[in-house]
């Protein structure tokens, strides 16, 4: 028998409300895409650094504080590979581009996923179930790390030069639209439907869904929920590398501390969607990433703060988040 | 007498006292002992971390939970000295209204944090605390025709300040007083009702603690700690800006200290403080000398480089989390 959970609608419907809502606040059309295109694509780049920590969390009731290193180490990875592939990027073919940004990608995913490896086995593994010592162990992998960062390379920003095809825009009705923030979007949806695909019709996605909710269970059903863990992690890292890559290509320089800077707004994210839940933080993402564009064009000084009011706003509505999990 | 002061919490290992007495002596001594102005400042860095880090383990170490938003604290302190101090005139007045209101401030804050995150769990609080002090770090930056912005604030003390002898004194003899105060409060009733919190939640509770209520004026009573050694490092460095205060790379600094010198002992931050300021100081000279020794070796200088000491730091961080919890005054006191 197949029960259905009804869904829960009302903080979906919020991401079109406030779009619509800051369409008379904002007054011109054209702006009013831009800005939301934007928007999109700063939160489809936060979901994908975000989902990782709030699965993480889900499961195994771990909150990496070190997750920021992720990022950075995947910025890294691709900033490595493409600055070795110049001839590809200046071809000014969307193929050659391709061609580029492939293997930089992968590169990002890879040596992200291998470091949440090495961090789930090493680092994090000795302390399930102990909060303050998960939070002290990540902080101090966060150290490590980023200093480690510096010894491979360097202690400066180094630039991450974008390929030539998707720099730049293209005007549509009106409105100018970089052709970056696009790419952003698609790829960030490809990515949401491909965890959701793989969440809620694979029997893996069912054993995760099953452990989040009771790893006893799962466990004394006969699964080992350790290995699942560990799949989910390295998944986690490298979701955060890629994330990591594509906000590195759109703020085209990288920096050991960037992932640290991304951290907080992921935090909000994962607040705000409620901690565990994979929809809630895509929600989040897409919330904080269209409020920080509106807000930045309509009252600057407010922008930067306007995550932090979200957050109060949310948690005061819902105080565990929008999509509550079962534990909390 | 000397069991009133310390209040009855003695270092209880002979190691651990030598240390104690040695570091007591070298500050109270230090204008006479290190006359140069580098070591003098090191003197008075190493006396306000004490304070700031005694009383994040109040918190930390006693009471068992995490906050991001100390160096938020340390910054209202400082910031309160420093805009009384550069925007109102450099009279007593003054003063006495910036410690005033940033401690008005900082206790209304970690009021309102703390009522409304302690209720849930750690990892929520330390995340809620992690945003707030980052906003915080972002009003000190944007406001800046009233903060000074990224340059911060440099400003003028009263006259009698101004003397180096005087302020050394100051901010040792508070912090040194304020020290005592927090290891009174650690070995009061209230302090074993919070490492209680820190054993056993749920049977404190049930003993009929109201947890939430232990909690948050632990919370306040550790602002208040972080907001007097934010105002004692204003007054001596005469200045403030985001990267003494409000940095994130403080409260990291913070987390060493703590851990490395012991949780849940005070004297470990003692301890902490003055290992992790010394490290700061001159670890890198020597780091520098090991660097060029292995100039021809590959990735080894770089691992060794002056910039790189924060990474053994880290190491030593991680090692002391698992296998001694109770860093090194825990490993100072155990029985052999």
């Amino acid at each position: 028998m197949k029960t259905r959970i009804k869904t829960d609608w009302l903080p979906l419907a919020l991401v079109p409300v406030i779009a619509l809502a800051a369409l008379p606040l904002v007054g011109s059309l054209p702006t009013w895409v831009t800005l939301t295109v934007a928007g999109l694509a700063m939160g489809m780049m936060i979901f994908m650094m975000a989902s990782g920590l709030t699965l993480v969390f889900g499961l195994m009731d771990v909150m990496n504080f070190a997750h920021g290193i992720f990022i950075s180490v995947g910025a890294y990875g691709a900033a490595t590979v493409l600055t070795r592939m110049t001839r590809q990027m200046e071809a000014g073919s969307l193929a050659s581009d391709l061609s580029a940004m492939i293997p930089a990608v992968l590169a990002a995913v890879a040596l992200a996923g291998f470091l949440g490896w090495f961090f789930e086995r090493v680092l994090i593994r000795p302390v399930y179930g102990d909060h303050l010592k998960q939070i002290l162990i990540t902080m101090g992998g966060l150290i490590v790390f980023e200093q480690l960062i510096h010894v491979v390379w360097g202690p400066d920003m180094i630039p991450l030069p974008r390929p030539s095809a998707i720099t730049g825009s293209f005007i549509l009705g009106e409105a100018a639209i970089e052709r970056y923030r696009v790419l952003a979007v698609i790829v960030g949806l490809a990515v949401f439907a491909a965890m959701w695909l793989l969440l809620n019709r694979t029997r893996i996605g069912l054993l995760v869904r099953a452990g989040v909710e009771n790893p006893e269970m799962v466990e004394s059903l006969g699964y080992r929920i350790k290995r699942l863990f560990v799949g989910v992690f390295v998944a986690g890292s490298g979701l955060a590398g890629l994330g990591g890559a594509m906000w590195g290509m759109y703020q085209e320089q990288v920096t050991a501390q960037m992932g640290m800077q991304v951290l907080v707004v992921i935090f909000i994210v994962v607040i705000i969607g409620g901690l565990g839940s994979v929809g809630g933080c895509f929600v989040g993402a897409m919330l904080v990433g269209l409020l920080a564009n509106y807000t930045g064009y309509l009252a600057p000084k407010l922008a930067l703060g306007s995550n932090i009011l979200l957050m109060v706003l949310v948690l005061l509505w819902r105080p565990r988040g929008l999509f509550p999990i079962g534990k909390a | 007498m000397l069991t009133r002061l310390l209040s009855g919490d003695f270092p209880r290992s002979r190691v651990l006292t030598a240390l104690l007495v040695g570091i007591l002596v070298a500050l109270a001594l230090a204008p006479f002992i290190f006359p140069g102005t580098r070591s003098l400042n090191v003197a008075a860095k190493v006396a306000v971390f004490v304070l700031l880090v005694a009383s994040y383990d109040l918190l930390l170490g006693y009471t068992g939970i995490v906050s991001f938003a100390h160096t938020m604290f340390f910054g209202i302190g400082g910031y309160g000295v420093g805009i009384a101090m550069a925007k109102m005139g450099t009279g007593w007045g003054a003063l006495a209204l910036g410690i005033g209101a940033a401690l008005a401030l900082s206790l209304g804050i970690a009021l309102a944090i703390g009522l409304l995150s302690l209720r849930v769990r750690a990892i929520f609080f330390a995340m809620i605390t992690l945003a707030v002090a980052a906003f915080f770090q972002i009003l000190a930056s944007q406001l800046s025709p009233i903060t000074g912005g990224e340059d911060g604030l440099t400003f003028r003390l009263p006259e009698l300040l101004r003397d180096r002898l005087v302020s050394y004194y100051v901010v040792f003899g508070v912090a040194l007083a304020l020290f005592l105060v927090l290891l009174r409060v650690v070995n009061s009733p209230f302090g074993r009702v919070l490492l209680s919190i820190r054993e056993n939640e749920f049977r404190s509770e049930a003993l009929g603690y109201r947890v939430v209520t232990y909690r948050t004026v632990a919370n306040c009573l550790a602002a208040l700690g972080a907001t007097v050694a934010g105002i004692l490092y204003a007054i001596w460095l005469r200045y403030t800006g985001p990267d003494t205060t409000l940095s994130f790379n403080i409260m990291i600094d913070i987390l060493l200290m703590v851990v490395i010198g012991g949780m849940g002992t005070m004297y470990g931050s003692v301890l902490g403080a003055t290992i992790f300021v010394l490290a700061q100081n001159y670890l890198r000279d020597l780091m520098k000398l090991a660097s060029d020794a292995l100039a021809g070796v590959p990735l080894l200088p770089n691992l060794l480089h002056p910039d790189r000491w924060l990474l053994w730091l880290g190491v030593l961080f991680i090692l002391c989390v698992y296998y001694f919890p109770t860093g090194i005054v825990g490993k100072l006191r155990a029985p052999r």
